[in-house]
């Protein structure tokens, strides 16, 4: 055991190094691809506003890295806050079948619905079907209360049926869509808008914002309900209330990058061992893990393999599934 | 849990109306689909067969190797299935439940993409390549630690090593469109559109795989009385394991190579299969041969007429039946 007064030391240096990386890994993002552009030219574009490199940095690279950066934020915030919910390690958003929810809803929304609403309303629809499944589960998994590991089991049943049901709308699709569809579920950044940007910024802030000023109940939920509700915590509600805010989340990165898999379970871990357990500080730097994971798999897989490009998805899976067996393994005596 | 039977004969008679229901189950996927044909001119199809009448060809030609087919996969994947359970002791385990399926997919997708193979019996060893791969991993992964094969954590790493799986297959098909759209139905799980040609020469490969499932059952009894137990009955527990897993691996890796990605019937089935045989391997074994073809037939059928005149993919219609049966099971409690 540390003190805490050394602890809040390193709380600072994991906000600074972190932000450092975003920062040097968002230059490297504008830097690299297809065409290489020099430090010097970024920095005529960005500080001396030359447009030497308008189209390539602006509507291709910048959109790009930020949405990746607020996609892997969203999905690394909500793992953090279902894992605490849930009260297991091992529970995220892909696992347990909320992020096959919402693509099932995106995709009944582009078959479907299409022609009658607009495309904006697309992270609508994938929080909504994110949402059913996680009411599912969690009904599903009641019995005199829920326990984590019924929670686990039947999620990952849920998840297989829902994949299935995903799978069955792509097959569905008009040949047109099928390959887009199959790519956004892989998870992709491909063809990022600085418009998509805004608009998952806006869904980003408000549930993030919403989730930092339950911060302090959710550490006294996390102490049992009993003691939580005899400290006057409203526990059912609050529980609700946050599982709302994971699929919300979880919702709307899947709505703007499709189905990116285990951010939502790693970066929860990685931010814990940088930060003293306090979850108004983990939060934040679950999110910017979460942001830093994404840009870097999505940065391998539109670089390495030029002029392939790779979806994030398929690298977040290769470093996330050999990470969740290690979990696995830690926890192997329980 | 309830045992309907504790003798031979009664088992023998749930064996003889589960046949029965197996070939009702046959004649019927002859007989429905876009054009359908009555009992008695399927009968005829198959018994004085005339080239000239359309419904005949139509039955001799593309149902009835369909038919095979989905009996051939139910079959084996329910045989897998239940030697699965008995190995990791663990109702929840399955072919697509444990990884092992996405293994094998994985591995098909890659050669596929790789090299120009199109014989059915290289997908099958390539299949059961991939499927041991997933298979050891998730069987080390589940072994390891205190609670050894708790139930959870073998699911768990099942979970793990499918998504792993999955997301590659992904990654190598989001590269090459043109692939995509000719393996997509393959991988949502498929029995149509395969010719007899290309079954025959793998089939005698799966029944020799289903010959010694049968005659593992009484080492299978032996070994569920607990390890200590068998060894003292004078069984080598090892050798048997071994064997068990490859029947396992080897089932399942050709039920995907011949029809992509079914799950729930590996699951569903042994259930059914065990409560009407009282655990007894000897028995279980081959009534879950029998009820999983005859289930992955009617599933067939279903599929075919639900949405006509498209039809669903055969995977995800044992995925709607399969789903509330886990979540049963999963309710139902683990240790």
């Amino acid at each position: 055991m540390q003190t805490p007064q050394v602890k809040c030391k390193t709380n600072w240096k994991a906000y600074i190094i972190i932000s450092i990386l975003v920062i040097l890994l968002f230059i490297v993002s504008l830097a690299f691809g297809s065409t290489t552009i020099s430090i010097q030219e970024l920095w005529n574009h960005l500080i001396l506003q030359s447009n030497q490199h308008d189209f390539t940095i602006n509507v291709l690279r910048l959109p790009r890295a930020l949405l990746a950066l607020l996609v892997g934020a969203a999905l690394g915030a909500a793992g953090l806050i279902l894992q605490s919910v849930i009260k297991n390690p091992l529970a995220s958003p892909d696992i347990i079948g909320i992020t096959a929810g919402g693509s099932f809803g995106a995709l009944c929304f582009i078959v479907f619905l299409l022609g009658v609403f607009s495309i904006k309303l697309l992270p609508i629809a994938a929080i909504l079907g994110a949402a059913v499944v996680a009411a599912l589960v969690y009904l599903l998994s009641w019995k005199n209360g829920v326990t984590p590991v019924r929670l686990v089991l039947i999620g990952i049943g849920i998840a297989a049926g829902m994949n299935a049901m995903v799978t069955f709308m792509v097959v569905f699709s008009e040949t047109a869509v099928t390959t887009k569809a199959y790519l956004w579920l892989t998870g992709s950044l491909y063809g990022a808008t600085i418009n998509d940007v805004l608009q998952m910024s806006l869904w980003f802030s408000s549930f993030f914002l919403m989730a930092l000023l339950l911060a302090k109940v959710m550490e006294v939920l996390e102490l049992g309900d009993e003691l939580a509700i005899s400290l006057g915590v409203r526990v059912q509600l609050l529980r609700f209330a946050l599982l709302f805010i994971s699929v919300g989340l979880a919702g709307a990165a899947v709505a703007f990058a499709g189905g990116i898999g285990f951010i939502g379970l790693i970066a929860p871990h990685i931010a814990k061992k940088l930060v003293r357990y306090s979850l108004l500080h983990l939060l934040p730097i679950t999110a910017m893990v979460g942001g830093l994971m994404l840009m870097s798999a999505d940065l391998i897989g539109r670089t390495v393999f030029i002029p392939l490009d790779i979806p994030a998805g398929v690298f977040t899976a290769s470093i996330g599934a050999p990470f969740f067996i290690y979990l696995l393994y830690k926890n192997r005596h329980t | 849990m309830m045992y309907i039977s504790n003798n031979t004969k009664t088992k023998c008679i749930f064996v003889i109306v589960s046949s029965f229901l197996l070939v009702v189950s046959f004649i019927l996927s002859l007989s429905t689909g876009q054009t359908a044909i009555s009992f008695s001119d399927t009968l005829k199809a198959l018994f004085q067969y005339n080239p000239a009448d359309t419904e005949h060809v139509i039955v001799r030609t593309s149902r009835l190797t369909r038919a095979v087919i989905a009996m051939v996969i139910g079959a084996s994947l329910a045989v897998s299935g239940a030697l699965m359970q008995a190995l990791t002791k663990n109702p929840l385990a399955a072919p697509d439940i444990l990884g092992i399926n996405a293994g094998a997919i994985f591995f098909i997708v890659f050669s596929i993409t790789f090299f120009p193979l199109h014989s059915l019996v290289h997908f099958m060893w390539i299949a059961f390549l991939g499927a041991s791969i997933a298979a050891i991993s998730v069987y080390s992964l589940g072994a390891v630690g205190n609670n050894s094969l708790s139930s959870i954590k073998i699911v768990l790493a099942g979970a793990a090593i499918s998504a792993l799986f999955t997301s590659f297959t992904q990654g190598l098909l989001v590269i090459d469109e043109q692939r995509l759209q000719s393996v997509l139905f393959w991988l949502a799980g498929s029995v149509a559109g395969r010719e007899m040609d290309m079954l025959l020469p793998v089939l005698p490969f799966l029944a020799v795989g289903w010959i010694i499932a049968v005659f593992l059952g009484g080492s299978v009894n032996i070994l569920l009385l607990g390890e200590e137990m068998a060894k003292g009955l004078g069984q080598r527990v090892f050798m048997v394991k071994i064997l068990i897993g490859l029947v396992v691996v080897f089932l399942a890796g050709s039920s995907v190579a011949i029809g992509g990605a079914i799950g729930f019937i590996g699951l569903i089935v042994p259930h059914i299969a065990r409560g009407l045989t009282n655990s007894d391997y000897r028995w279980l074994i081959p009534l879950s041969a029998i009820l999983g073809a005859s289930l992955l037939l009617l599933s067939d059928v279903v599929a075919r007429i639900v949405i006509m005149p498209q039809e669903v993919p055969i995977g995800v219609m044992t995925a709607i039946i399969g789903t509330p049966f886990f979540i049963y099971i999963a309710r139902k409690g683990l240790k």
